[in-house]
C-alpha cells in the first residue's frame, strides 16, 4: 500500500475584512443606557471586539455576528436590527454565487471542511452538478472510514494511455510500448484562470502549491519564465492553436495543445519537442466531441481535456450542463470499448469539491480548477480587473508563500470532502468512481419516476 | 389532548414580518387598539403603543390601522430582520409561523406561508388535490377523525403500541442538546400520547418519570447503552444512519462533552466523541438480524425500530429490515437535522425523504408486507402539510426534530455545534446558555405547535372526505406535482 497521501493545512488568515450575508444596525439614539445592555451579553463579544476599519469602511460587527438574534430580541427599546448587506448579494453571479465564494474562502483561511449545525438549508436541487445526489452504503455493503483513518481511500488517478494488453517477446521481454503514465495524487489538475489581478508572484504561488500537492499547474506557456523556470516539473505549458510550440525543457512532464481545426502536424511537432511529456489535447465539451476524439486517438493521443464554459454549460448546447455532455462522450467511448485505454479530463464551471467528485461519477478522470483557485485568494469575482480598474483586494500584491498556503488549504479541504464523499459511497478508489453513474442519483430521472405520474388535476378539484 | 396555553415569546421582541411607526402626530384615541383584532397595539394609562410589531399581518390585513388612523400617525413597513431570517428549506415566513402555533396552538390567521418552504421541489412542489365544496364529513367533530398510528404491526410478543399523533419525536442526544431541551420534547411526548427518542447520548436519570414513552437509541459509538436501558423503554431504535450526514458517523465536539455528558457516555472531558460509521459488527442483512435479535433477548417486549438514510437501493435495506424482524422501518432523509455535519453530506449525499418513502411503500406492497411494518419518515418534514404529503407518499408517520427546536425559539443560524453551542440555549450544555429556557414553557410550546399541526392534518383530512390518516397512506392520487401538471391543466 502506497504511504497516505496527508495535505498539510495551516491557518492563512484573510488580508481584507470578509464580505458578510448580512450586518447590524444598532442605533444609539433612545438608548436607555440599561445597567446590563444587551450587547455586553452577546455569545460571542462581538460588541466588546468591535473594531471599525476606516481603510475598507467595514466594521468588524458584521463579520463576528454569529445571527442568534438575541440582542435583536432583548433590547428593550428594539433599537438593533439585523439587515441583508446589498454588497454579499452583488458578488459573482448566478453561478459562482455569493455563498459558493463565502464557503471558498472559508476553506482557503482554515483548510477545514465547513461543518455547521442543523440540517441543509438550500434548495431542493439546483443546475448542473447540484442536480445530482451520490449514494451511501449501510447494512449490506461495507463502508470505509477515510477521515478518521481507519482505513485508506486514494484520490490518485493515473493520466496517460493504458494499453490493453502488453506483449512479451518469447524471451520475456516487452516488445510493445510500456505505458507513459503520470500518477496524481488528487483528481486535480490546476489552471490558471481567464482573469483575475495576477502578477509573478500569483503565479510562484500556485506553482508552489503545486509542487507541495504533488499535481500540476496549467498555464500559457509565455507565463513561464522568472522564478517559474524552477518549477517547471509541476507545470503543464499550454499552447494555442495559433502558436508554434516552443521547448521549455525535458522536466516538462505534460503539455496541452488547444485543438481547434490545427494544422496537420502540429500534434507530431510537439511531440517531438516533449518525446517524453503526456500531450493533452484541449477540445470544447459538446456531445459530439467523442468522434473528435476518435480521430484524435488515431493520431496518437491518448489525454483529452474537455473544456466547458465558464458557468459549467456546454459548448454544443448552451442549454446543457457539463454533466451531461460528460456522461454522453464517456458512455459513447465504453461503446466504443476504448474509455479504459485513454484519460478524459474536464474543466469549466467546477466550484466546490462535491462538483469535482460528480464529473468524475459522469465519467472523467480528472478536472482542471481555475477560479476556485483565485477566490482562495479573496476575489469576490467583480471582473473589474477585466475592465483594467484595479483589484478591490490587490491580490496582485499578495505574497507567493500566502498565495500557497490559500491554495493547499483549498485543496485541502476538497481532498477530505472527496473522501466524505467516496467513505460515504464505500468506494476506496478514486479510480473506481469514474463513471460509476449507477451509484449516483440524478434529479431528472428520480423526479419524474416518483412524481411523474402525479399529474392529474380535473375539473372540480382545487390544490393546497 | 392536552390544553393548549398561549406561550409567549422567552424574547422581549418577538420577531414578525412587520414593523409599525407611530410618529409625534398620535393624540391616542385608541381608535388602532379598537380595530386590531390581532392585539398589535395596546392602551395602557391613557397612552397609544405598538407592543406587538410580531401579530402584524400587514398587506394581509383588511382594515389596517395606518389608514383607520384619523391623523395618519402610523406607518407599516417590513421587518429588515424578517428578511435575514431563514433559508430555502426554513424561509423566514415557516420560522415565524411555526414560532405562532408553538404560542397560540393554532395556525397563523394570515400574513404567513406556514404551509411550504421555498426550496423549489420536493414537498414545497407537491400540492395536496381536494374536491371543492367538499361538504361531506366537514363538520365532523375533530375528535372523530382518527389521526392515531399502530406501531406493532407484526401482531408478534411485543407491546401493542399506539401514538395517538401520527409523529414523534426524533432521536437528539443529551449533550447535542441540553436537558432542559430533552425533557421539554419528553414531557411534550408524553402528553401528546406518543413516543421522543433519546439519541445517542445516554438516558439520563431525569427522563424516567417519562419511560412509556421513550424510545431508547442503540447507534454506533453504543454511548450510554446499558441493559438496563433497553429493558425499561418499550421501543429501542438501532440507528444505523442519519439522513443530513449517511454514511459519516457522528461526531460530537470536545467543547460540549462536558462533566455531564461525559459522565453519561463514559466518556473524558473535553475530547471529541466520535460515533463511527457503520456498526462495525454489520455488515449484512444477518448481521443486522444478530443486532435486533440480541434487542428482544433482553427485551422480548421490545418495538425494534430500524432508522436508516437513504441509498439508491433504500427499498432492499427496508425488505431486510422487515425480515430481520424490525417492527419500524424509520427512513430519514437527505435533508434531516443534525447537531453538527459536513455541509458537502447534508447536501450530495443520499436522497430527499419524498423519493425514499413512495420508493419502499411500493417496494414492500410489491412483496407482500408493506402490512406488516410500520414505515416511518423524517428528514425535512417541516409542517402538517409536509406531513400529510408524506403520509400520501407511502409513510404510516412521521420524526419530527427541527420542529420542535423552531417551537423553542430555534432561528436556524447554524452554530448548534460551535464553542459553548447554541447562543439561544436549546443545543447546549453550557451551564449559563441551559438556562434561557425554562421546561414548563419549552414543554407547552411544543405541546401548542403539535395541538396546532394536528388540527390542521384533521381539516386536511376532513377536505379530502377521510375519517382517518390511515386511509391517506400510499394515497397517491391526492398529490399533484406542479411541474408534471399537464399543460391543458395550468
Amino acid at each position: 500500500m502506497p504511504s497516505k497521501y496527508v495535505i498539510h493545512t495551516r491557518q492563512a488568515p484573510d488580508r481584507f475584512k470578509t464580505i458578510t450575508k448580512s450586518g447590524v444596525i444598532a442605533w444609539e439614539e433612545g438608548c436607555l443606557k440599561c445597567a446590563v445592555c444587551v450587547k455586553k451579553l452577546c455569545v460571542y463579544e462581538v460588541y466588546d471586539k468591535r473594531g471599525l476599519d476606516p481603510a475598507q469602511m467595514t466594521d468588524s460587527i458584521d463579520n463576528q455576528c454569529m445571527n442568534c438574534y438575541r440582542c435583536v430580541q432583548n433590547c428593550p427599546k428594539e433599537l438593533i436590527h439585523k439587515s441583508l448587506n446589498p454588497e454579499f448579494k452583488a458578488m459573482g453571479d448566478s453561478h459562482w454565487t455569493p455563498d459558493i465564494i463565502a464557503r471558498l474562502w472559508y476553506q482557503a483561511q482554515t483548510g477545514s471542511i465547513p461543518v455547521s449545525g442543523a440540517g441543509y438549508p438550500g434548495p431542493f436541487t439546483g443546475p448542473g452538478f447540484d442536480s445530482l445526489w451520490t449514494d451511501m452504503s449501510e447494512i449490506v455493503r461495507p463502508t470505509r472510514d477515510g477521515i478518521h483513518g481507519r482505513e485508506y481511500i486514494s484520490t490518485a488517478i493515473d493520466i496517460g494511455r493504458t494499453p490493453k494488453q502488453l506483449v512479451f517477446s518469447e524471451k520475456g521481454e516487452l516488445t510493445s510500448d510500456s505505458p507513459v503514465l503520470l500518477d496524481m495524487p488528487l483528481p486535480i489538475i490546476l489552471s490558471v484562470p481567464s482573469f483575475g489581478s495576477l502578477s509573478e508572484k500569483t503565479l510562484k504561488g500556485w506553482a508552489m502549491a503545486a509542487k507541495r500537492l504533488g499535481i500540476l499547474l496549467a498555464l500559457p506557456y509565455g507565463m513561464i519564465k522568472g522564478e517559474l523556470e524552477g518549477y517547471k516539473s509541476s507545470l503543464v505549458p499550454v499552447f494555442s492553436h495559433e502558436d508554434r510550440p516552443v521547448c521549455l525543457g525535458d522536466e516538462i512532464r505534460m503539455v496541452e495543445v488547444i485543438w481547434d481545426k490545427n494544422p496537420k502536424g502540429l500534434i507530431e511537432e510537439t511531440r517531438a519537442l516533449y518525446p517524453a511529456a503526456l500531450i493533452s489535447v484541449r477540445l470544447p465539451l459538446t456531445r459530439q466531441a467523442d468522434k473528435e476524439i476518435m480521430m484524435l486517438i488515431d493520431e496518437g493521443c491518448s489525454v483529452f481535456h474537455l473544456e466547458a464554459g465558464f458557468h459549467g454549460r456546454s459548448k454544443g448546447n448552451p442549454l446543457l450542463f457539463a454533466k451531461d455532455d460528460i456522461r454522453a462522450v464517456h458512455q459513447s467511448l465504453v461503446n466504443k470499448g476504448i474509455r479504459d485505454e485513454i484519460t478524459l479530463l474536464s474543466s469549466g464551471g467546477i466550484a466546490m469539491a462535491e462538483h469535482v467528485a460528480k464529473a468524475i461519477i459522469c465519467g472523467v478522470d480528472g478536472v482542471f480548477i481555475d477560479f476556485p483557485a483565485l477566490i482562495a485568494l479573496e476575489c469576490r469575482m467583480c471582473r473589474r480587473c477585466e475592465k483594467g480598474l484595479p483589484c478591490p483586494v490587490k491580490i496582485e500584491a499578495a505574497s507567493p508563500g500566502w498565495v500557497a498556503a490559500r491554495t493547499v488549504n483549498i485543496f485541502g479541504a476538497w481532498h477530505n470532502q472527496l473522501l466524505e464523499i467516496m467513505g460515504a459511497m464505500g468506494i476506496r478508489e478514486c479510480r473506481r468512481l469514474r463513471g460509476e453513474a449507477g451509484r449516483a442519483m440524478f434529479f431528472e430521472e428520480v423526479d419524474r419516476e416518483i412524481f411523474g405520474s402525479m399529474d392529474k388535476l380535473e375539473e372540480g378539484f382545487e390544490l393546497e | 389532548m392536552p390544553e393548549i396555553v398561549p406561550t409567549r415569546s422567552r424574547f422581549k421582541n418577538p420577531i414578525g414580518k412587520y414593523r409599525l411607526g407611530r410618529n409625534k402626530d398620535c393624540i391616542s384615541c385608541g381608535k388602532c387598539v379598537e380595530i386590531c383584532p390581532y392585539g398589535v397595539h395596546v392602551l395602557r394609562r391613557g397612552k397609544v403603543s405598538v407592543k406587538n410589531h410580531y401579530l402584524c399581518i400587514g398587506d394581509d390585513c383588511p382594515e389596517p390601522c395606518h389608514i383607520a388612523c384619523p391623523v395618519k400617525a402610523l406607518s407599516v413597513k417590513r421587518n429588515p430582520t424578517f428578511d435575514v431570517l431563514g433559508d430555502y428549506r426554513w424561509p423566514a415566513d415557516l420560522l415565524v409561523s411555526t414560532w405562532y402555533m408553538a404560542e397560540f396552538g393554532s395556525v397563523p390567521p394570515r400574513g404567513l406561508e406556514y404551509k411550504l418552504g421555498a426550496s423549489g421541489g420536493g414537498f414545497d412542489k407537491l400540492r395536496l388535490l381536494f374536491r371543492k365544496n367538499q361538504t361531506a364529513g366537514i363538520n365532523d367533530e375533530d375528535n372523530d377523525i382518527d389521526v392515531g398510528v399502530e406501531l406493532n404491526r407484526r401482531n408478534d410478543n411485543a407491546h401493542r403500541v399506539r401514538i395517538e399523533v401520527p409523529f414523534y419525536g426524533g432521536g437528539m442526544s443529551y449533550g447535542s442538546v441540553s436537558i432542559s431541551t430533552m425533557l421539554s420534547r419528553m414531557r411534550a411526548a408524553t402528553a401528546l400520547g406518543t413516543f421522543c427518542c433519546t439519541g445517542e447520548g445516554g438516558y439520563p436519570d431525569e427522563i424516567k418519570p417519562y419511560d412509556d414513552h421513550v424510545i431508547t437509541q442503540v447507534a454506533t459509538g453504543l454511548f450510554g447503552v446499558r441493559e438496563e436501558t433497553i429493558q425499561r423503554v418499550k421501543i429501542v431504535e438501532f440507528k444505523y444512519a442519519q439522513g443530513a450526514k449517511p454514511g459519516l458517523g457522528g461526531h460530537l465536539l470536545g467543547d460540549k462533552v462536558t462533566p455531564g455528558v461525559a459522565r453519561m457516555r463514559e466518556a473524558v472531558v473535553g475530547y471529541p466523541l466520535f460515533s463511527p460509521f457503520p456498526f462495525h459488527s454489520v455488515y449484512s442483512v444477518e448481521d443486522h438480524k444478530k443486532h435486533v435479535d440480541w434487542i428482544k433477548a433482553m427485551n422480548p417486549k421490545a418495538l425494534v425500530s430500524v432508522k436508516v438514510s437513504t441509498p439508491t437501493d433504500v427499498d432492499m435495506v427496508a425488505i431486510g429490515s422487515y425480515y430481520a424482524g424490525a417492527h419500524i422501518i424509520h427512513l430519514d432523509g437527505s435533508y434531516g437535522g443534525t447537531g453538527a455535519a459536513p455541509e458537502i453530506a447534508k447536501k450530495n449525499i443520499a436522497m430527499p425523504i419524498e423519493y425514499a418513502v413512495p420508493r419502499v411503500h411500493q417496494f414492500l406492497t410489491r412483496e407482500g408486507v408493506r402490512d406488516k411494518i410500520t414505515v416511518i419518515a423524517s428528514g425535512g418534514i417541516r409542517t402538517p402539510h409536509d406531513l400529510a404529503k408524506v403520509i400520501a407518499l407511502g409513510a404510516d408517520g412521521i420524526c419530527t426534530g427541527t420542529a420542535d427546536m423552531v417551537a423553542l425559539e430555534c432561528v436556524r443560524c447554524h452554530k448548534c455545534e460551535s464553542g459553548r453551542g447554541c447562543a439561544r440555549g436549546i443545543a447546549t450544555t453550557d451551564p449559563e446558555l441551559m438556562k434561557l429556557m425554562d421546561i414548563e414553557w419549552g414543554t407547552q410550546r411544543i405541546i401548542n405547535m403539535f395541538l396546532a399541526w394536528r388540527k390542521e392534518i384533521i381539516r386536511i383530512l376532513k377536505r379530502l372526505g377521510m375519517k382517518s390518516l390511515k386511509e391517506l397512506v400510499g394515497r397517491t392520487d391526492c398529490l399533484v406535482h406542479l411541474d408534471y401538471i399537464k399543460d391543458e391543466n395550468k
